[in-house]
């Protein structure tokens, strides 16, 4: 679908996936630097809260994945996420040459968004990495913190539960990472805020 | 070989007393470890089979695994128990005090005995019993182990020590041995606390209920139930309460015996917020900072080339 020369990238769905998604990981993050860091007398929340709000936002986020896997099995947006190995370290050179390179010499993105492709090689990888293999693992490993009894107790003479809370606060800090760097990229568009309006309106 | 005739008298006494009070005991717990007891009923001239009181029934195995284990019975209760039927008034007779042995005793001046006694006089059981309130309402002498010096596992200790305080607190029959009130429902009253089962599996009452006394592997003062501990924070973060309590001795111990990694290796507990490891906080800031510091000089090429 396009008019006036743009293109209908984002559906409902998937853009109320995405809010859901943005609130709860921005609740996530705040929540659990509070819990890892609290200190008495320092606290941006109260700790129980931090824990209540934790809980409740890793639900919404767990509910809003079933929605992004529902939605990728059965409408169209499963082919943005499909893997080609072919060429594909090339793909990503390309990509991340215009990045650091190319962008300053005006040249034109070697990857442009069309309804074909929706993202670029460097956005598409990131993207199966973070939706296929780092939010599940730390929705997997905060059910289990949720539920610590399901925990196998001591693994290799370490607490279950510390390697499950291990795993969870590491893959947490690389989706904070993910989120700041993922951030930053959506101000690269026509203009800075042009992809923020997008994933609003659902235009491109 | 020959030995001078007053060793073997010596060695003769020594296992004549010793198989002696071995006797003693075994007579004592043929009785007091099992359910039923049989006596010869001097009226009736026959035997008889009667139940044991239930709560005169002692286990055996774990007093031999208490502090007390290697105890003969009269060690500390009177002589006069040796016959039977036990005259009534030996049930009054008052029974030692952990200071009574222990005060003053350079051999276990590492405990600090008078130290607690000082300490627990100042504790709300202390306060409102008075001397009613003795050592063995918490520890039983039977049974009692040195459990937060000796045992590796935390939950273990933990375990043991709970057991101390909800004997009492959730048995209304002994509850109402030291008071009149009904003993407090303590699901109801610990409702407040996230994740009850796992806090009361993994962190002892006294964690919240005592007041920390830095020179004491255990403390003693156990507070009136409104200047209990009741910030999450105290215990959920890097300097957490209970690096000062629960984990005093497992953290002494861990340090001299694993070093710094080995701590982190063998770590078998989980608290969130207390646990800090400094090399991934470590690398988690050189990341953190790597990123940022890409994001701005990225934009400032962007700014200067447009």
């Amino acid at each position: 679908m396009a008019t006036e020369g743009k293109i209908y990238l984002y559906p409902v769905w998937l853009r109320i996936w995405h809010a859901l998604n943005a609130l709860g990981i921005l609740v996530l993050i705040y929540t659990g630097l509070n819990m890892q860091f609290a200190k008495p007398g320092f606290e941006l929340i109260r700790f129980d809260l931090a824990v209540t709000l934790h809980n409740f936002a890793g639900i919404v986020v767990s509910v809003s994945y079933l929605i992004f896997l529902i939605g990728n099995l059965t409408t169209s947006n499963k082919k943005y996420y499909r893997i080609k190995p072919k060429g594909l370290r090339k793909r990503l050179f390309k990509q991340l040459r215009f990045y650091v390179y190319g962008m300053f010499k005006n040249e034109e993105p070697p990857y442009p968004i069309s309804v074909k492709r929706k993202f670029n090689p460097v956005q598409k990888y990131t993207y199966v990495a973070v939706m296929y293999l780092l939010v599940p693992v730390i929705i997997i490993t905060g059910i289990a913190l949720l539920f610590p009894e399901l925990i196998i107790e001591e693994a290799y003479n370490m607490s279950g539960i510390f390697l499950t809370a291990l795993l969870h606060a590491v893959i947490g800090f690389f989706i904070s990472i993910f989120l700041i760097i993922h951030l930053y990229f959506a101000t690269i568009g026509k203009k800075p805020v042009s992809n923020f309006i997008s994933i609003v309106t659902g235009w491109h | 070989m020959r030995f001078p005739q007053y060793k073997i008298s010596f060695l003769i006494f020594f296992l004549a007393s010793f198989s002696t009070n071995l006797k003693a005991d075994n007579d004592c717990l043929r009785c007091h470890a099992n359910n039923t007891h049989s006596i010869y009923n001097e009226w009736t001239e026959r035997n008889e089979k009667r139940l044991m009181n239930p709560y005169y029934i002692l286990d055996s195995l774990r007093i031999k695994a208490g502090v007390h284990g290697s105890f003969g019975c009269v060690d500390c209760h009177s002589s006069d128990y040796e016959t039977y039927p036990h005259q009534g008034e030996l049930k009054l007779e008052p029974l030692m005090t952990c200071i009574d042995c222990h005060g003053g005793d350079e051999n276990f001046a590492d405990y600090k005995f008078e130290e607690i006694e000082a300490e627990f006089g100042k504790s709300v059981h202390a306060v409102e019993l008075g001397e009613l309130f003795t050592c063995s309402k918490c520890h039983s002498q039977h049974y009692y182990q040195a459990k937060a010096r000796t045992s590796e596992n935390v939950k273990d200790i933990v375990k043991f020590s709970n057991e101390m305080c909800i004997s009492c607190h959730d048995n209304t029959s002994k509850y109402q041995l030291m008071s009149d009130s009904l003993n407090p429902k303590l699901v109801d009253t610990h409702d407040w606390l996230p994740n009850q089962k796992l806090h009361f599996e993994n962190v002892r009452c006294i964690e919240c209920h005592t007041q920390i006394q830095d020179s004491l592997m255990v403390s003693h003062n156990i507070l009136p139930k409104e200047k209990a501990l009741k910030l999450c924070v105290e215990c959920h973060t890097a300097n957490s309460h209970l690096n000062a309590s629960l984990y005093k001795y497992k953290n002494i111990q861990a340090r001299s015996e694993k070093g710094k990694v080995g701590v982190i290796l063998a770590n078998k507990s989980y608290v969130i917020g207390a646990y800090q490891n400094e090399m991934l906080n470590l690398l988690s800031l050189i990341i953190f900072i790597g990123v940022i510091s890409g994001v701005i000089i990225h934009s400032f090429f962007r700014i200067i080339k447009k």
